[in-house]
């Protein structure tokens, strides 16, 4: 996946990938040049006390040393600007992926994971592809590069690198191994910790009310333990980690001296080039010792990487019609036909054989209890699912013959939960309609029964909202949601429980006030009080997905059973008579 | 996201930061760049404060000095030592070529007789140099015999110390952690109302994992660093004054060149944060709304606002990987630029015989491990500056006052018969609004009181009152005649089962769930409470039935049935006295009639206080209070308020006609905005 994603997203910085390459390579030969020239200044210099050349030499380094780091700060920013580039560009696609998907793909995967696979995924994915470009890239050419420079200076020693590189790779990659599922232990008591810390938190009252402070406080030291454990368990693993890679470094440094010195004994290898050696050693411990630490990106990543093509080679189940049919502009009504519904994987479809009209200019309100799947037909006319049987009509014609734009254009939602976006006041309301008059916007916001409040707010219309709007109630939140959906003057009005968080005086005055605007457009409300929908043109009654009565409040009496309990059991019998 | 809590990316990335930085003890400051150094309000005190908290630990902390010194010490001594190994190579292949016989100081003399001055010099410096003997392998294997000894035990030390560093850290935390919760079991709720929980989420997670890891970091790089900075400087001075002069010229140029570079990269580092954050919530807003956002036909309006904050975090993030990733090959430039020099002048002097070309060796070796450490402290600083800022929030919810403390030989309350009352009661959230006052109320044994009101009355108020919540401004409550604040509140509420306006489930299954509501009950009591309550019916369609794990929020069931658990949770407590604040509000009607009756046998014998927003679930209670702004303005029976035609009569009206009715419901919009708040 990892490779798949990096491949495909780093193919339009190919060439700035192509060109870091190359520089890498000299730098990374420039800084192996230097422990050859440092060794020929011992040898052909110091042994013979020939300090011109020392001076020249000198000279050399420098120029050396220069050209390593020009090639190197280039290849930097060459690296930095193609991953931040596949970050960007992968960020983007991911969007726009989520963004075309239907409600059906969101609740599958779940907002808070699709926010997390567009952020944090890419950017590990990011990082790594920058790490990768910074010393994975090098890690090998030095590899490379320090095996031949060695090997130049003496075959006889080289056999100390197969021995130590393998040595440190294998000890470090050893310790990591077993670190590794620590972390995750890890990482699962700190969730722990913290979960336990948030609920003690969120549910103080609760907590108190049941006085089991005892029972948290053994909660919490249980995952404070075990929490403590793997910590020290991990901080003694790598306790070890530098202790060994020191003195692997440092008993190579010996061993190349005691066999070097042998070798240079009998003639082999002058002191120079065994100084000189040791140097490449040490660099190419250095960059094994690097890529080692680098490559424990790499899971965490490919783990990343999976879940953003996840996302990616998932395809929206509402797909936009190749050739729109156009709904005509007047009277826009919304029909169900026999309309089954299932989620994918249930076995019990949410909603079995429903057919209703809401005509324009009449009032249709669906009642039935929790779980009836009032919500769900709700949500298949703006097509946030798909019918898995039967059809949708908007005008006569079928939602999914339509454009999805024209389709939303038509409806004003109101959904269960109001949300609300960071902005203002104002912001929020012109989501209906960009260019709304501030009076229009006085206008909604009457009719919602949400003047008063954002009246009394210090800065009116211009009043800040914060994300998702928890810094206003539930019922001011509701009646804003309702206002935005009054600023859109739609022609099909959807209110999903909207009433709900209400009181019952503003609930009616709400409903009175909601009359003279939405005299021509079809109104569907989705209710659980009966005093919500009793003078509802038409009421639906939703049993367990199947319709069980239609008609008017004085109808259902008569003929829905399942209506009577629903009104009985919110109001006494002579009220509802 | 928008209340600051990490996700547990973010935190297993952090997690993974620990090796990584290991690492970058040779390798310069990769890591600790990456996180802004939020600014602590006063260092140097919280600094004190959070090492007073290593108090109980001095004794390992003192081993892991004494530790540290003799590690860092004798990895410093090896190169000199080692250097002598090269001298007597050199000595041995110089020597080789001269005849034997002679000793050293006559072939010096006999070399500069012949007018060749410059070997001469070498030769005279070179200690070890026997003429005509090559290389002495004995002195050799015993120099670096005694070298590999030394590193051995060097390494050792070094693993004793991360090992008892590691253990003194982590059990200090684990005490902080300990002495947080408990705290927060002593805190009043007001501390929990007056800030979004968000924030104090923060500071007892992220803030303390922030600390712990500081403290780590900083304790055991910060001591090795500091140590082999001085060690690797005493050597240098000790081997040549002169070439330790021109090494230590580096030291204030790579200070220099880190600060310049850290102090750009932090500053993108700052605005990668910042275009972060702004990307995250376009991203988080756009997906929660998403139904929202397509349906409003704002989708390109998202797209774009999305497109400018990811081109924004683009150039941030570009300059931030960038600017930090240029340090460590600067400080490589640096450090060879150094290498040359000391090459040069050491390969000059040796010619001139004032230094051994082991010296230069070793020399060579120490100002390449100083200039790592020294950047390395360096970047230490940020992580230190943001763990004493981390430390400091947390030392201010321990500085938090208390609730006040029980009272001593607090009475003790046995099967109170529930007999409530208030006497003059006064409070108020805020002293600048006074919210209850004077309010007298006196509840029977076995009643069941309503409330009603509009929002903002002071409904929910008044039971958290009972529940001693909150302390009164004035007057007092009695339970059986005692002072409630006479009582612990232990006793206080083990006597009163409460039903929250806001259903809260911790993650565990739904028998735990239940089985809160009483330590140590029994499977059948439990069921008993479930089928009472009719959670019984909705847990059997559940894939595990009682043994489903409900998630941290509950999310997976619905509110209604989040609801129903709860009022199990308080029927199993089986308690003197029983308060639902809205306990039915998302059960739907035909449910909530069940549990309606499932209720009043709950009550039987059982004084209640019942807040509701539907009418009609109270309608038999013994006694109805109408509230509004804090007061009790109407209170009777059903009948006698209907017949009363007043403040409750509108309310019945209201609710019952369906159509348009104009009644002030007085309410308020400033009080929604505060917390807890009925």
């Amino acid at each position: 996946m990892l490779v798949r994603i990096v491949r495909d997203y780093l193919r339009p910085y190919q060439g700035l990938v192509t060109v870091l390459v190359g520089l890498q390579l000299v730098g990374t030969i420039a800084s192996l040049y230097l422990p050859s020239l440092n060794g020929r200044i011992i040898d052909e210099g110091v042994a013979q006390g020939d300090t011109g050349f020392i001076l020249r030499t000198g000279g050399w380094m420098l120029a050396v040393s220069l050209a390593q780091i020009a090639a190197t700060v280039w290849a930097t920013y060459l690296g930095a600007r193609s991953a931040a580039g596949l970050g960007r560009d992968l960020r983007a696609q991911v969007f726009a992926r989520v963004g075309d998907f239907s409600a059906q793909e969101v609740s599958r995967f779940g907002a808070p994971t699709l926010i997390s696979r567009t952020t944090n995924d890419v950017t590990q994915v990011q990082q790594v592809v920058f790490m990768g470009a910074a010393m994975m890239v090098s890690a090998p050419i030095m590899m490379v590069g320090g095996v031949i420079m060695a090997l130049r200076e003496d075959v006889g020693l080289s056999w100390l690198l197969a021995v130590s590189v393998p040595l440190l790779a294998l000890s470090v990659a050893l310790v990591i191994r077993r670190m590794i599922p620590q972390f995750r232990t890890m990482q699962e008591s700190v969730d722990w910790v913290n979960r336990v810390l948030r609920e003690q938190i969120t549910g103080i009252r609760v907590v108190r009310a049941f006085v089991r402070e005892d029972h948290e406080r053994a909660r919490f030291a249980e995952a404070n333990t075990q929490y403590t454990g793997t910590a020290l368990a991990v901080g003694r693993l790598m306790a070890m980690v530098f202790p060994i890679v020191m003195l692997i470094f440092n008993a190579s440094t010996v061993a190349v001296l005691w066999f070097g010195s042998h070798r240079v004994a009998s003639g082999q290898m002058q002191i120079g080039e065994m100084t000189a050696f040791m140097s490449y050693l040490m660099q190419i411990l250095m960059s094994v010792m690097m890529a080692t630490f680098m490559s424990m990106m790499i899971p965490r990543a490919t783990v990343s990487a999976g879940r953003i093509a996840e996302v990616l080679d998932t395809d929206s189940t509402v797909v936009p019609p190749a050739d729109p049919l156009t709904i005509p502009r007047v009277g826009a009504g919304i029909e169900l036909r026999d309309v089954t519904f299932a989620y994918p994987g249930a076995d019990v479809p949410v909603l079995q054989g429903v057919s209703l009209r809401a005509e324009p200019g009449r009032t249709t309100a669906i009642i039935g209890s929790t779980g009836a799947g009032k919500s769900t037909l709700l949500s298949l006319v703006p097509r946030l699912y798909d019918v898995t049987g039967g059809q949708v009509l908007i005008g006569g014609v079928d939602v999914r013959d339509a454009a999805l734009e024209d389709v939303w254009a038509r409806i004003g939602l109101v959904p269960q939960k109001p949300y609300l976006f960071t902005g203002t006041v104002a912001s929020n309301l012109r989501y209906g309609d960009a260019d709304a008059t501030d009076d229009e916007l006085w206008e909604a916001l009457r009719i919602a029964q949400a003047e008063d409040f954002v009246r009394a707010m210090p800065q009116g219309l211009d009043s800040p909202i914060v994300q998702g709007g928890t810094n206003v109630s539930g019922g001011q939140r509701q009646r804003l949601a309702i206002a935005r959906a009054l600023v859109a003057k739609p022609e099909i009005f959807l209110f999903d429980d909207s009433f709900s968080a209400l009181d019952l005086s503003t609930d009616a005055r709400l409903r009175s006030a909601l009359k003279p605007v939405t005299r021509h457009a079809a109104v569907v409300v989705v209710a659980q009080r009966v005093s919500t929908i009793v003078d509802a043109d038409h009421i639906v009654v939703l049993d367990d997905g199947l319709v069980v009565g239609a008609g008017t409040h004085d109808d259902l009496l008569v003929t829905c059973p399942t209506y009577v309990e629903i009104v009985e059991s919110q109001q006494s019998a002579e009220a509802a008579a | 996201m928008s209340e600051g809590v990490k996700t547990a990316e973010e935190k297993a990335a952090e997690a993974r930061r620990g090796p990584g930085a290991r690492a970058g003890q040779r390798h310069g400051p990769m890591m600790g760049a990456g996180v802004p150094a939020e600014k602590s309000q006063n260092f140097v005190p919280s600094a004190k404060r959070l090492l007073g908290l290593l108090q109980p630990e001095r004794t390992p902390l003192y081993a892991v000095l004494a530790l540290a010194v003799a590690s860092v010490g004798l990895s410093a001594i090896g190169p000199k030592i080692l250097g002598r190994a090269t001298d007597h190579i050199f000595a041995g292949v110089v020597g080789a070529r001269f005849p034997v016989g002679t000793d050293k100081a006559q072939l010096v003399e006999a070399l500069r007789a012949r007018g060749e001055g410059k070997l001469a010099d070498l030769v005279g410096g070179m200690p070890y140099l026997v003429p005509g003997q090559g290389i002495d392998f004995g002195a050799v294997g015993d120099v670096l015999l005694l070298v590999l000894g030394i590193y051995l035990v060097a390494s050792l030390l070094s693993w004793a110390q991360g090992w008892l560093l590691t253990g003194a850290v982590n059990r200090t935390i684990f005490g902080l952690r300990r002495d947080v919760e408990d705290k927060l079991n002593r805190l009043p709720l007001q501390y929990f109302d007056g800030q979004p929980r968000g924030e104090l989420l923060s500071r007892v997670t992220n803030d303390i994992d922030n600390v712990a890891q500081s403290l780590q970091q900083t304790l055991s790089q910060l001591l090795t660093s500091l140590l082999t900075v001085v060690a690797m400087i005493a050597m240098m001075l000790y081997i040549s004054p002169l070439l330790a002069l021109i090494a230590l010229v580096t030291i204030p140029v790579s200070m220099a060149v880190t600060a310049a570079i850290g102090k750009r990269s932090q500053k993108h580092f700052v605005q990668q944060w910042k275009s972060t954050g702004e990307l995250n919530s376009v991203v988080e807003e756009s997906f929660t709304g998403h139904e929202l956002v397509k349906v409003f036909g704002r989708q390109d309006e998202v797209r774009s606002s999305f497109r400018a904050k990811n081109d924004d975090l683009y150039a941030a993030g570009f300059g931030a990987q960038f600017v930090s990733g240029i340090i460590m090959p600067t400080m490589m430039f640096i450090g060879n630029l150094n290498y040359v020099v000391i090459a040069v002048v050491g390969g000059l002097r040796v010619a001139s015989g004032s230094m051994t070309l082991g010296d230069v060796q070793a020399f060579i070796q120490y100002s390449r491990q100083f200039t790592q450490p020294l950047t390395q402290v360096a970047s230490m600083a940020n992580l230190l500056q943001s763990g004493v800022a981390s430390a400091e929030r947390v030392f201010e919810v321990l500085d938090a006052t208390e609730q006040r403390p029980d009272a001593v030989g607090a009475t003790v309350l046995d099967e109170p018969r529930g007999r409530v009352e208030f006497e003059d009661v006064s409070f108020s959230y805020d002293p600048a609004n006074p919210l209850i006052e004077h309010l007298d109320l006196v509840v029977e044994p076995g009643q069941t009181v309503a409330i009603v009101g509009p929002t903002g009355a002071g409904k929910t108020t008044l039971v958290n009152l009972v529940m001693r919540f909150y302390e009164l401004d004035a007057g007092r409550i009695t339970l059986d005649g005692v002072d409630i604040t006479a009582l612990t509140r232990h006793n206080l509420r083990s006597e009163i089962g409460m039903v929250l306006q806001d259903t809260w489930l911790f993650g565990g299954t739904i028998r735990d769930n239940i089985a809160y509501g009483k330590p140590g009950s029994s499977e059948e009591e439990v069921l008993a409470a479930a089928k009472a309550t009719y959670v019984d019916r909705f847990v059997h369609s559940l894939p595990d039935g009682y043994d489903t794990v409900l998630d941290a929020e509950g999310g997976n069931i619905s509110a209604g049935e989040k609801q129903l658990l709860t009022i199990a949770r308080a029927f199993l407590s089986d308690p003197a006295l029983l308060i639902l604040d809205e306990a039915t509000s998302s059960v739907d009607t035909r449910t909530e009639l069940l549990v309606q009756q499932a209720m009043s046998a709950l009550r039987h014998d059982r004084t209640s206080f019942v807040i509701a927003h539907r009418l009609s679930t109270i309608r038999d209670a013994d006694v109805i209070l109408v509230m509004r702004d804090g007061q009790i303005v109407e209170q009777g029976s059903h009948a006698e308020l209907l017949a009363r035609d007043g403040a409750y009569a509108e309310l019945y009206a209201a609710q019952f006609s369906g159509a348009a009715v104009d009644v002030d419901s007085g309410e308020a919009p400033a009080p929604e905005l505060t917390p807890a708040r009925g």
